[in-house]
């Protein structure tokens, strides 16, 4: 085991910042969260960078490792070529606001447009655990925003006025697909969330520390439900004779 | 830094976990104007990080469950110093609060019939944890959250509260400042709730996150506030130990609720020579019988045997542990092993401890469906908190109420494995309405005091402006390594006499801690500040611990080892002097109405 790391984190804000090495003790077992909270410790008492749970529970602290976005409380630092610094900058696709912190307030923002869970009238609230099962792999989600960060549409176009992101058609997709819920959220995932932007490139099921399967089990579906209901020619045409929805 | 922004609301909640939010919704939901106000980004609380699940008599599994024994299991786990009314309103509402999440949206693990499954937990008589996998408390803050949202209720993140602000005997305000800028911010408000969570950043080996550092507790003691029960904190069983960059993180009770075993290093489940008197009678006393019981509870049958002795206390649990490593039966690391491995399949494993297999693979190297966990105790909650009114959560300063892990009472002296979120739903629901209620009794907002705001600034900024200070980062490890020494699982009037006297010496060297850089989101200046708290609510834990000259719950004297009757109807009450020095009294325990102490009669 080498006994010490040397690290490459980048200090400042939105307009202007520099890497900046540092190097610290290696210790069995460190995780890059526990590398900067050494720095912070000893070195540079003004790095700043979220964290809360350190147990890969609350999705605070991510970061992008070596250019991959990653949860810094779980990766371990002896799984890098310690030979070279290792580089932690913060999450490429939101405003930076200083060091390793960035502004993720859209993404909340974003949260509030999803119409809230509406159960069915009259429900006895029973239903099973396969049931269950879809669901609850969406509401795994611990909201890193990793998925946020590496969607090319994003990051690369900047779309955020016009998509969601993965997260949020996550979120949406525990909700449609919950057994007892009766809303239709349909015109927001098509027009809000804008659903069609997704080229499914499954990036973000990649990144997913919660390994949700974003990109098959929750995007695709919604796909289809959107296309079952707005461009099925048989139904656009009822629609059209019948004037019903 | 002479102007800062102030704003205006009928209710502020501080602190966003499970009690902030559950609370918010209440308020807000009354038609009174609603701030939540948290030191993270919103969701990422430590309510969050609660694993094994939400107590309520269901009785969706045993249909012998009902709120009487919920009470029982409640005082009984609380060694009969709980606040008698507030253990029964919990145990008569966390059902229909547990019910009511699954309304917003929640989805729990179900039972064969397609109803809510609830699992064993240390201490409950029957199968009452409502649970999902072990990540309930993701389940129940996003449910929360994902209400609050639609209800108009404002939010404040990363945003931390500095000091309460009173009038009199009434609350006029919160003043703090924006984590991001720097900035501080007044809040004047006809009624404020702490839900600020609890202290386990004092002690080295935690499970708490860095937002635990004591905040709402010494703001309602600096306000006038009284607490009770500070001696009182629970040592959770099993953290890890192993390597040192987890050390103290925890794993859920649910390994021991679905079967796991405690074994030293001669191989012997060690738990079977540690029942208390008690718990005589109520567990299994041969590995066949424990077996028994598993096979059935794992069948989802009604078992014919008690119940493994794993499933004690936590109290109890975390003191068998310590004793077993003191006399060499430890394991490598210093703890001793948690076997899941050899009792459930590999499927049954990840299927129901997904977390905790994922945790020990990634950060430790080890296959708990292959392998036995390394596991020793981990500080973990304060059954201790601000003192309330049982059915309102208004502390004896007028408009301040509190709920959650800083409030004190419902607890006792140990609290049980999932009665924390069932606590949290029964009383923020409560605070929130009863804030509500007084907020809109009120005419106009209290008068703010300069002064007082004028001294928190002066606090706040002196960081800054020291020569040659220390860094605030070796304050706190030296606090921390101090409160696990002498104030940790086991003390001694020595100890505690050596950590009250350490504890002076580091409020002086907290006072003249210098930070680096600007005001801007500085980590180093944050913890500046939380030393104050950090430093003033551990001298109350270890004042009240050198008090209560007998070992109770979560508070083991080695030198008073056993349990004295004249100290089991007595509180420990914490106030402050005028001259800011720690104040206790002693306070018999309110009398319990008879229909209840029946209950309590084995």
């Amino acid at each position: 085991m080498s006994d010490t790391v040397s690290l490459s984190i980048y200090r400042g804000g939105d307009e202007a910042g520099e890497m900046v090495d540092y190097d610290i003790p290696m210790q069995p077992g460190m995780v890059v969260l526990d590398a900067v909270h050494s720095v912070q410790a000893t070195q540079a008492s003004d790095l700043s960078c979220r964290w809360n749970c350190k147990a890969g529970k609350c999705g605070s602290c991510g970061a992008e490792v070596n250019g991959k976005p990653r949860l810094m409380c779980m990766d371990r630092i002896d799984n890098y070529d310690l030979s070279e610094p290792i580089s932690i900058r913060p999450m490429q696709t939101f405003p930076v606001v200083k060091d390793l912190v960035c502004d993720v307030s859209w993404n909340y923002e974003v949260n509030k447009k999803i119409p809230a869970f509406k159960p069915k009238p009259d429900t006895d609230w029973n239903f099973s655990q396969t049931e269950a099962d879809r669901v609850q792999e969406f509401r795994k989600c611990i909201e890193c925003f990793l998925c946020q960060d590496v969607c090319h549409v994003l990051r690369d176009h900047q779309q955020k006025e016009r998509f969601g992101g993965p997260r949020f058609l996550v979120r949406t997709a525990g909700l449609e697909m919950h057994p007892i819920d009766d809303e239709d959220r349909s015109a927001v995932v098509r027009d809000e969330l804008g659903i069609g932007f997704c080229n499914i490139t499954k990036c973000c099921t990649e990144v997913c520390p919660e390994s949700i399967t974003i990109t098959d089990n929750a995007i695709i579906p919604l796909k289809e439900r959107i296309v079952d209901k707005y461009y099925d020619p048989v139904l656009w045409l009822w629609r059209r004779i019948t004037g019903q929805d | 830094m002479d102007t800062f922004e102030t704003h205006e609301y009928d209710v502020v909640v501080i602190g966003a976990g499970g009690a902030g939010l559950r609370a918010a919704i209440e308020a807000s939901a009354a038609g009174v104007k609603t701030a939540l106000v948290c030191k993270s980004l919103l969701g990422k609380a430590h309510t969050v990080m609660a694993e094994g699940g939400v107590a309520a008599a269901l009785a969706s599994v045993d249909d012998r469950d009902n709120w009487q024994v919920h009470f029982r299991d409640t005082m009984k786990g609380g060694k009969y110093l709980n606040q008698w009314r507030m253990a029964q309103l919990h145990a008569q509402e966390a059902p229909d609060r547990v019910r009511e999440l699954q309304e917003w949206g929640a989805v729990f693990d179900r039972t064969k019939q397609g109803g809510m499954l609830q699992r064993n937990f240390g201490g409950h008589t029957y199968p009452r944890l409502a649970h999902v996998g072990d990540r309930t408390g993701l389940e129940l803050i996003r449910t929360l959250q994902d209400r609050g949202v639609h209800q108009g209720i404002d939010v404040f993140m990363e945003c931390t509260m500095r000091r309460i602000l009173t009038d009199g005997d009434r609350v006029s305000g919160c003043f703090g400042y924006w984590r991001e800028t720097g900035r501080f911010v007044l809040f004047r408000a006809k009624t404020i709730i702490l839900a600020t969570g609890g202290i386990g950043r004092c002690w080295e080996v935690s499970s708490n996150s860095w937002e635990y550092t004591a905040d709402g507790h010494a703001m309602a003691l600096w306000a006038g506030a009284e607490l009770i029960d500070m001696e009182f904190v629970q040592f959770h069983p099993t953290g890890m130990v192993w390597p040192p960059s987890v050390r103290g993180t925890l794993i859920t009770e649910g390994v021991r609720g679905e079967g796991g075993v405690l074994k030293n290093n001669q191989g012997e489940r060690f738990m079977f020579g540690g029942i208390p008197d008690m718990f005589k009678g109520e567990f299994a006393e041969t590995e066949e019988e424990a077996d028994r019981w598993v096979a059935a509870v794992v069948a989802g049958e009604r078992p014919d045997a008690r119940r493994p002795p794993e499933l004690l206390t936590r109290d109890v649990v975390a003191r068998a542990i310590r004793r077993e490593v003191r006399e060499g039966r430890g394991s490598p690391h210093g703890g001793v092993f948690l076997d899941i491995a050899s009792r459930r399949s590999d499927e049954a494993i990840i299927r129901k401890l997904p977390g905790m297999y994922h945790q020990f693979k990634e950060l430790a190297d080890v296959d708990i469906t292959q392998d036995p966990m390394e596991v020793g105790p981990t500080c973990h909650y304060t059954m201790g908190g601000v003192r309330v009114h049982p059915e309102t959560q208004e502390t004896s300063i007028s408009g301040l109420f509190a709920a959650g892990e800083v409030a004190g009472g419902m607890h006792g002296a140990n609290r049980l494995g999932g009665n924390s979120l069932s606590d949290l739903l029964v009383f923020g629901k409560r605070a929130g309405e009863f804030s509500a209620t007084h907020a809109q009794q009120q005419d106009s907002f209290a008068a703010i005091d300069d002064e007082q705001i004028d001294a928190a600034k002066q606090e706040s900024l002196a960081p800054f402006e020291t020569e040659n200070g220390e860094n605030p980062y070796s304050v706190h490890e030296a606090l921390r390594d101090e409160m696990q020494q002498h104030v940790g699982i086991v003390r001694t009037e020595d100890d505690l006499k050596t950590a009250i006297s350490q504890l002076q010496e580091l409020r002086t060297r907290s006072k003249q801690v210098k930070v680096g850089g600007n005001i801007q989101f500085n980590p180093g200046w944050h913890l500046a500040m939380d030393l104050h708290n950090m430093i003033d609510i551990s001298e109350a834990v270890a004042h009240a611990a050198l008090l209560r000259t007998e070992s109770r719950g979560g508070h083991t004297r080695e030198d008073h080892p056993d349990s004295e009757d004249e100290w089991g109807g007595q509180n420990l009450i914490v106030g402050r002097s005028t001259e800011g020095h720690v104040q206790i009294k002693q306070e018999p325990l309110p009398s319990m109405p008879d229909e209840l102490s029946e209950l309590l009669a084995d």
